[in-house]
């Protein structure tokens, strides 16, 4: 039950950054970045659905990778804070999309040698999907940070907006110290100097400083979100519960 | 040969025919991602891996190639994902290599071995005159494999199958 969990978790981070990337669809501020926001949503997607599979076959009660993204409630979501924060504008959005990026890929990079074979397997294709998605949102972090006067404006007040819900990501909870000791999954507090290191790069040549962040942020694990959430799982969800059992 | 080494031997040869719906001018066995094909107890099990976690065209990919077996005349087929190991580019053979380069778009340039490059450009070869005078205009094109790219020597845009 705690590989459960743990595994869940996982997917959701995947699954509501992904769905957040794809509201950029017909929206973002050029043709390329249009290609490129539903591009990375189904990098994350992809790698949420056979995640909620395996979940599912671990949690052995028949549930589908559907029922878990469509059925469960904002409480029942154990994603981190971070991801579910809205796109406001590109500058946020980027930057959301570097701090999980320059997390998720050296958790992946540790994952490829996990026990688990899904996991293994998983983290073989995610890692190097994460590599782009670092070097996608690490340049316009850098176009906007060093920038006209407006977009280094608004590129410091995302840092402003998002630096707190960084530590969130090197913290396991319960289930996720198990399946961590099991060598199923790297350990998440062993990322942070891969992660310094790209954030740090990129920060400098943006003419960015991380902030002292006097409240980090955290309860994502536990059920506990912010107000973004519930209304993303609205739009999210509204289909499917309207008709229960639909696919495509 | 024995009846289930034939079978298989037929359902390769059908399974390797089939394109690519994104990329139509190589096959799913030019690509690298058709793994396996065993017949066992009357049932001919295939092994596809995905190319992107979240390809689109995994389940279409996977339709076509049960359907080119079934029209082979084999009954009983049964598809299944590997993900372990994780597909590279590397798995792309010489002849789809070139046959992507005919179509116009360019061939994955080094072998992922190497280590991801974080920052920094690969040189990326013109498709059409070979040019290494490319520059990229965007890391993501028309599918989530491709790059979008531009030549400067002969003014040719093109697509760049990204190396992963």
């Amino acid at each position: 039950m705690a590989l459960y969990q743990a595994i869940l978790e996982l997917a959701d981070d995947n699954l509501v950054l992904g769905h957040r990337v794809s509201e950029w669809c017909g929206h973002a501020p050029l043709l390329e970045e249009d290609l490129a926001m539903p591009n990375m949503a189904l990098d994350l997607i992809g790698t949420a659905r056979t995640l909620y599979d395996y979940a599912g076959k671990l949690e052995g009660k028949g549930q589908s990778e559907d029922d878990m993204a469509y059925l469960r409630d904002e409480r029942e979501y154990r994603n981190c804070l971070l991801v579910e924060r809205r796109n406001d504008d590109f500058a946020h959005t980027m930057l959301r999309q570097l701090y999980f990026a320059a997390f998720m890929k050296p958790f992946w990079d540790a994952a490829a040698n996990s026990s688990d074979e899904v996991i293994r397997g998983v983290a073989g294709k995610a890692v190097k999907e994460m590599a782009y998605h670092i070097r996608h949102a690490g340049e316009w972090v850098i176009r906007l940070g060093d920038g006209t006067e407006e977009s280094a404006a608004r590129m410091k007040d995302a840092v402003q907006a998002l630096a707190m819900y960084v530590d969130e990501l090197f913290v396991s909870s319960a289930a996720a110290a198990e399946a961590e000791a099991a060598g199923i999954l790297p350990k998440r507090a062993d990322m942070r100097p891969a992660f310094d290191a790209v954030i740090n790069h990129i920060f400098a040549e943006a003419m960015l400083t991380t902030p002292e962040v006097a409240y980090p942020q955290t309860g994502g694990r536990d059920g506990l979100h912010g107000e973004d959430l519930g209304h993303m799982l609205s739009v999210m969800q509204a289909l499917y519960r309207a008709h229960p059992g639909a696919s495509w | 040969m024995s009846l289930a080494a034939q079978e298989e031997a037929r359902a390769w040869e059908a399974a390797a025919q089939v394109p690519d719906p994104e990329v139509p001018c190589v096959t799913v066995a030019d690509l690298g991602i058709l793994r396996w094909v065993r017949v066992e107890n009357g049932v001919c099990r295939v092994g596809v891996t995905p190319t992107y976690s979240g390809c689109p065209a995994t389940l279409a990919i996977e339709l076509a190639i049960e359907t080119a077996i079934l029209d082979a005349g084999i009954e009983r087929v049964q598809i299944e994902r590997v993900l372990s190991p994780a597909w590279t580019t590397d798995w792309i053979s010489a002849e789809g290599r070139a046959k992507l380069r005919e179509y116009g778009i360019a061939p994955p340039e080094e072998a992922t071995g190497k280590g991801l490059k974080l920052f920094g450009e690969t040189t990326v070869h013109c498709p059409r005159c070979g040019s290494t005078h490319t520059e990229r205009l965007s890391e993501f094109g028309s599918t989530a494999c491709k790059a979008q790219y531009r030549c400067k020597a002969c003014a040719e845009p093109f697509d760049y199958f990204k190396c992963i």
